[in-house]
């Protein structure tokens, strides 16, 4: 039993991850119809100035509250900021075009910013600083859970609530549902549609890079080609539970990491090695697609944000 | 038509004169001038500690070398080449510093894997290869020039189950292995065999790949299956995030590795966490014979930093093919493989160094057990058919090799 709970615990620490990185896909999607394959790299980005902001600022000698929120929220800010460039550089000046082009040119912004970090500064590894106090709280008996994921959880739920309340609550959230609706009658309606993408890429960016710095406690090795995997996961974890919907993303998020997780921790007692655990996520995909190619919560006449 | 038959022409002309290079250079075979090695390791990718120590090794001993009037009056160079720790890029780098800078000898890789991609092109070209720290045993089976200075994983993997059952009477090991890896499933297997062999069992065995990035789900199994110690036969990269999150787990039993975890990344990412663990490595920096000393003493003057297991390792080779180069007196690949694979008795910091007729080193392996950041020795495991030396408070230092070729027979 407590093995059980244990696996899920596991699997909704990296869920939560997957589910702050789907967020800004779906949202993005919404928007613009637009899949931001350059999104992972942002988590990726995001852990990185956490990395460089704790040596730079003194907090990588020991563990800090104070540090940890620091360079959580410098990073968040951070990533907007490149978010927000990508968007105005290279996604802006195609969006005349056919959406195909802007699809290939959010590949190459992809490429170009894993290249660039390993080019700078090497495939290596490297380790992430130790910012939160090691310890372990047990609860059910044997299920552990440490520190570092109890900061995923309880992150995660406060920025997706956040969220939500910036998106039903705020003048730029409505807005944004707007734009979602039609970006040509938002247009009309006197709503800054340029400045609404450009927020909802910052946006996203903020919480990759939030998944980027967490992941970094609970697995302090970082390294440029973090993103791919994981933000290929977490587009997963998006169209499954139906691109455009914000609710939709947090479930899928959750439910890939839990899927994953019980394929390691029991797949071999079905036949199934822990190796299998990277397919698990696109089988997944594959049946949804071939299902329910709305998604779990997706519908077709969907409120897209 | 013409401007494609003038680019055909030139092209041609190119490789011809590539061609005739390679035969003609005063590196293949030439007797004067520099004497110009090549070394190939991971100097940016995820293994890049294991490179970038190894060729600090490397470029320490032929300096020495240099120092002392080179090899029959002529200098060494060493060009090296990074691989990035992936085996295609391996066999490319070879494959230039053979035919390119038309390198005598090769020393490289750390990584079997690595090392299993590129010898078969030092092997096609005759040009020798010594890997300093390679242990599969399938990496010397690719041919006569490939050989290495280092224990292979059969006898690696056998310590380790003998240290677990032995010495700290454990009954039940569970086993964490990186699937994608030579080195690891080598390991592995030799583990599983030599501890049951001994009475114990193995009773759960998890798999992970390079680059994930959890490691709870499998930890979390193990755990269910109480075993006394895990063996995680990985690199270091890996393994430090594996040993934080046991220790989150609660998992309390000592953690069991090899060679692969030896490197100062090991600590950044595991930390605390890794107190208590042992790895069976191939020399021990705490080690007091004078030999060692001296080595840690230079290494350090010179780089800086406590001198690992793989730069000892590349130190190691590089004096072994000086020697080899010094009797065979020509650069010739197969007088020079000849006289490397004759090496009987040479004293190398990582101990007395003779290959046996499958070219791998026979020596023995320490013990060493992971406390504060430092690796403290605590037992030195020799081969079978092999006697420790008369006085076995030094560890590690030239036992007498007795019947090198019985000892640790290889598959």
């Amino acid at each position: 039993m407590d093995t059980f709970v244990q696996q899920l615990i596991n699997g909704l620490t990296i869920g939560a991850i997957y589910a702050l990185i789907a967020l800004g896909y779906t949202m993005v999607y919404g928007i613009l119809r637009l899949i931001n394959f350059a999104h992972g790299d942002i988590y990726m980005v995001g852990a990185f100035v956490g990395y460089f902001l704790s040596f730079q600022l003194g907090f990588a000698t020991g563990p800090s509250l104070l540090g940890l929120s620091v360079v959580l929220v410098a990073s968040m800010i951070a990533a907007a900021l490149v978010g927000m460039a990508i968007e105005r550089f290279a996604y802006r000046p195609l969006r005349k075009y056919a959406r195909m082009t802007t699809l290939i040119a959010a590949i190459g912004v992809s490429l170009l910013i894993e290249n660039l970090f390993v080019a700078r500064l090497g495939a290596a590894p490297r380790a992430f600083p130790q910012l939160l106090s090691e310890q372990s709280y047990t609860l059910f008996g044997n299920a552990a859970i440490s520190k570092s994921q109890i900061l995923i959880f309880a992150v995660s739920v406060a920025l997706m609530l956040l969220l939500q309340w910036v998106i039903f609550k705020t003048k730029v959230g409505t807005a944004m549902r707007a734009v979602s609706f039609n970006l040509n009658s938002a247009k009309l309606m006197g709503i800054n549609t340029d400045f609404i993408i450009s927020f909802t890429f910052a946006l996203g960016s903020a919480l990759a890079a939030a998944g980027g710095v967490l992941t970094a406690q609970y697995n302090p090795q970082i390294d440029p080609l973090m993103g791919i995997l994981t933000g290929l996961k977490a587009f997963v974890a998006a169209v499954l539970g139906g691109i455009g919907n914000i609710p939709g993303a947090v479930l899928g998020g959750l439910l890939i990491g839990i899927a994953e997780t019980f394929v390691v921790g029991y797949g071999q007692n079905v036949g199934i090695p822990s190796t299998f655990r990277d397919a698990v996520a696109f089988a997944i995909l594959i049946l949804v697609l071939l299902v329910r190619p709305s998604g779990l919560l997706g519908s077709t006449v969907q409120e897209k944000v | 038509m013409k401007r494609l038959l003038l680019s055909l022409l030139l092209i041609a002309s190119l490789l011809f004169a590539f061609a005739c290079e390679r035969k003609g250079g005063p590196g293949a075979g030439g007797q004067t001038g520099p004497i110009i090695i090549g070394y190939y390791g991971d100097l940016t990718g995820r293994t890049s500690n294991f490179g970038q120590s190894t060729k600090a090794g490397v470029e320490m001993a032929a300096a020495e070398i240099n120092k002392a009037g080179g090899i029959n009056g002529r200098q060494i160079t060493i060009l090296s080449e990074d691989d990035e720790g992936r085996p295609e890029k391996a066999a490319t780098v070879v494959t230039k510093l053979i035919n390119q800078d038309r390198v005598v000898a090769l020393l490289g890789e750390v990584a079997s894997g690595n090392t299993l991609a590129a010898a078969p092109k030092a092997q096609a070209a005759k040009v020798p290869m010594i890997s300093p720290s390679s242990t599969n045993p399938a990496v010397t089976q690719v041919g006569d020039y490939i050989s290495r200075v280092c224990f292979i994983d059969p006898f690696q993997g056998a310590v380790m189950a003998k240290f677990a059952a032995n010495t700290l009477k454990a009954k039940k090991a569970a086993i964490m292995l990186d699937f994608n890896s030579p080195y690891s499933r080598g390991l592995t297997e030799f583990f599983e065999s030599s501890f049951k062999k001994l009475g114990g069992d193995i009773i759960d065995k998890q798999s992970y790949t390079q680059g994930d990035r959890d490691y709870k789900g499998q930890l979390t199994a193990i755990r269910s299956k109480n075993p006394d110690v895990i063996y995680v036969p990985g690199y270091y990269g890996e393994v430090g995030v594996i040993a934080k999150q046991a220790k989150q787990l609660g998992i309390n039993v000592p953690l069991l590795g090899g060679d692969g975890w030896d490197s100062t990344q090991l600590w950044d990412l595991g930390g605390d966490s890794l107190n208590g663990d042992f790895i069976s490595n191939h020399y021990s920096v705490d080690d007091p014979s004078p030999a060692i000393q001296k080595f840690v003493t230079d290494y350090k003057a010179r780089n800086g930093n406590v001198p690992d297991a793989l730069a000892a390792l590349g130190y190691d080779a590089m004096k072994v093919l000086a020697d080899a180069i010094k009797r065979a007196g020509t650069t010739e690949g197969p007088q020079l493989k000849d006289a490397i694979n004759a090496t009987k008795d040479f004293k190398g910091v990582t101990g007395t160094i003779s290959l046996d007729a499958e070219r791998n080193a026979v020596k023995p392996a320490v013990v060493l057990k992971l406390q504060d950041k430092k690796y403290i020795y605590q037992e030195t495991i020799y081969p079978e058919g092999m006697t420790a030396p008369a006085a076995p408070a030094a560890p590690a230092t030239s036992p007498a090799a007795s019947s090198p070729a019985a000892a640790a027979s290889p598959k």
